[in-house]
């Protein structure tokens, strides 16, 4: 076969461009009717790079070998009851929280791709695509197989993709995710590969695998690295799509402007989940939001938009916001999740004194100001009259759907509050950022399925919280409330030999 | 154009009155009480007095605050969908204007949450 005497660019061009073909018999408007209506001007597809340069016998080959080990460990992991040495049975809802938001998404992307592959009209662009709908599927699947052994210990797991349809947290990432796959295929990959995956990875899998590593789950560092040796190749698409459509007409400029204004602000409000995590969640910290804020976004972002600035793009809209929000953030997401701890697949709790002091020092201007006070006057509540819990359900924001807990960007004591008028009825939003995306495209996002409006509309189960918990497929008592009353935690200090007492004992011994 | 679509796409709103069984919404927030994470979402009658929602709804809603029981009502201040309001308690909700999704915040002066700082 001559196959193997070809160089790598040779073979690309043979197994990817050259097999595409100009249709004769249909007309190509027809064949590839998603191509223009949203005003992309494309007039050389065989300018589209690959640096990869990848063809499919050989993204065969890398990925088997990769899934190999990937079983292999998880396999190991498994035979060693590895999940008894992470930190803290706390730390598992970190997990809770990422595996039930995020595999989902995975599967969601994998639909994504594929659309998008046979959508673009040009051949290196469809091949990139489709390799990555299939690197999609792969990350679903080794989730999912995490998701299967950590269920087998821990309560929350058991029903994700159902939870994902319904709860009303994972509404978040479920309807950031629907509304880039109900785009067209250039704002598809411009919010997946470009913004999230691009711009604002780094902020999810840096919290999150090294979350991981530093509180001692070697499953999700296994499943996580695996990921991300694919990561590179999306993210090389994301960067492509963009320089493609900047340098193929002047005309796209405004276009993709829009778009990454757009899904920049959707990304960020999808990482306030993140944001919790990294302050509240995991035992052992990592950095701060902020701190990682700062790197990764302020300065790397700032970076490629200073590289960007040659096309004429800007820096994206209310990048600002999400400076000044960056000292509060987390505090006003892990807030809403500890009112509403009973109505979530994951636990919350108290901060440690440790963990608050820890806070004071990451955050001198705000945690002690404003959210410290907040915690002593729960801890009391707890101490007298049990745990706290809101028992009215929120006002969510109608384009992020997250409760809207955000302050204005100038006053960290008041409710950012933004409103809309669209076919006589009023539409609310926890930010500019979120008005802005209604504002363009209204009659997308009238269609929202806000879990609170749905509840009092009577399509989820009943009024009260158990029948909603129900119809969640979450048992009361067991996924939701405070981590102190849970089965989690009783089943964790049994397995790591700790009775009540001798928890009591460790925690006056280590000072908390 | 509303939706960038590939024909004149039309989308169902969601949310109309007419979908909640006789009810509106209503969106209240108590203004330096973060504590209460997010302002509330409530379904109300559009012909429920005011008085009724403030002595019958919103304790439910707020009573677990410290401040709740020292609000003096003669000093709270109004606004609905953010412009001033001086509610006539006697009337009913949707008859002094506040509409299907409108928003209520209220300030009590004096009363500024746990510890003063907008708790
Ligand atoms: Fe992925
Ligand atoms: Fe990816
Ligand atoms: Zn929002």
């Amino acid at each position: 076969m001559t196959a193997n005497k070809m160089n790598m660019r040779e073979k690309y061009q043979r197994m990817t461009r050259d097999l595409a073909w100009k249709p004769t018999y249909q007309k190509e408007d027809d064949v590839y009717p998603q191509a223009k209506y949203e005003g992309i001007i494309i007039h050389d597809w065989d300018k589209w790079e690959d640096p990869f340069r990848l063809t499919v016998d050989a993204y065969w080959k890398y990925q088997a070998e990769k899934e190999r080990k990937l079983y292999a460990i998880i396999e190991a992991f498994a035979q060693n009851n590895a999940q008894l040495n992470v930190t803290d049975a706390r730390y598992i809802n970190a997990l809770k929280l990422f595996l039930t938001g995020v595999t989902p998404l995975e599967y969601a992307a994998h639909r994504g791709f594929a659309m998008a592959g046979r959508n673009f009209p040009g051949a290196g662009a469809q091949v990139s695509s489709q390799f990555q709908s299939i690197d999609e599927l792969r990350h679903a699947q080794t989730q999912i197989h995490t998701i299967s052994h950590y269920n087998k210990y821990f309560n929350g797991f058991h029903d994700f993709n159902h939870m994902h349809q319904r709860v009303w947290y994972l509404s978040v990432p479920k309807s950031f995710f629907e509304d880039a796959m109900s785009a067209g295929p250039f704002e598809f990959v411009t919010a997946v590969s470009f913004s999230f995956e691009y711009v604002l990875t780094n902020l999810l899998f840096m919290p999150f695998m090294s979350g991981a590593a530093f509180n001692d789950d070697m499953a999700t560092v296994t499943f996580g690295f695996s990921a991300q040796s694919d990561e590179s190749r999306h993210m090389t698409l994301g960067l492509e799509i963009i320089k493609f459509m900047l340098e193929q007409d002047e005309r796209n400029v405004p276009i993709v402007q829009k778009w990454i204004d757009k899904w920049f602000w959707r990304g960020y409000r999808l990482l306030a989940l993140v944001s919790m995590m990294m302050d509240y969640m995991l035992p052992k910290r990592v950095m701060s939001w902020q701190e990682a804020w700062e790197m990764y976004f302020e300065q790397n972002g700032g970076a490629l938009f200073d590289d960007l600035a040659r096309y004429g793009i800007r820096m994206p809209k209310y990048w600002e916001v999400s400076v000044k929000e960056k000292s509060r953030l987390s505090h006003e997401v892990w807030s809403i999740f500890y009112n509403y701890g009973h109505a979530a697949a994951i636990h919350t709790w108290l901060p440690k004194a440790s963990e608050m002091d820890w806070l004071s020092e990451k955050y001198p201007e705000t945690f002690d100001k404003y959210y410290r006070p907040r915690f002593d006057h729960w801890a009391e509540h707890k101490e007298k009259n049990g745990r706290w819990y809101n028992n009215t359900l929120p006002m969510l924001c109608q384009c992020c759907q997250i409760p809207m807990g955000f302050t204005e960007p100038d006053d960290p004591t008041t409710i950012c509050y933004r409103e809309s008028e669209y076919n006589g009825v009023k539409y609310h939003f926890c930010s500019d950022g979120c008005k802005d995306i209604f504002d363009d495209e209204p009659e997308k996002y009238v269609q929202a399925w806000l879990p609170v409006h749905q509840i009092y509309q009577g399509n989820c189960g009943g009024a009260s919280v158990p029948e909603v918990l129900e119809w969640y497929h979450l048992k009361h008592g067991q996924d939701n409330l405070d981590y102190d009353d849970s089965q989690d935690k009783a089943n964790w200090n049994k397995w790591k030999g700790l009775t009540e007492e001798a928890a009591q004992v460790m925690k006056k011994a280590a000072n908390e | 154009m509303t939706v960038r679509a590939l024909y004149d796409y039309q989308g169902e709103a969601k949310d109309t009155q007419d979908k909640f069984h006789g009810n509106q919404l209503v969106y209240i927030g108590w203004d330096k009480h973060l504590m209460f994470c997010a302002p509330h979402c409530l379904p109300l009658p559009p012909d429920m007095p005011f008085g009724a929602l403030v002595k019958e709804v919103l304790p439910g809603v707020y009573d677990s605050h410290p401040d709740w029981a020292q609000i003096n009502w003669d000093s709270v201040e109004w606004t609905v969908d953010q412009k001033p309001f001086t509610p006539d308690m006697e009337k009913g909700l949707a008859e002094q204007g506040i509409g299907h999704k409108s928003l209520i915040r209220f300030t009590t002066p004096g009363l500024n949450g746990i510890a003063g700082v907008a708790s």
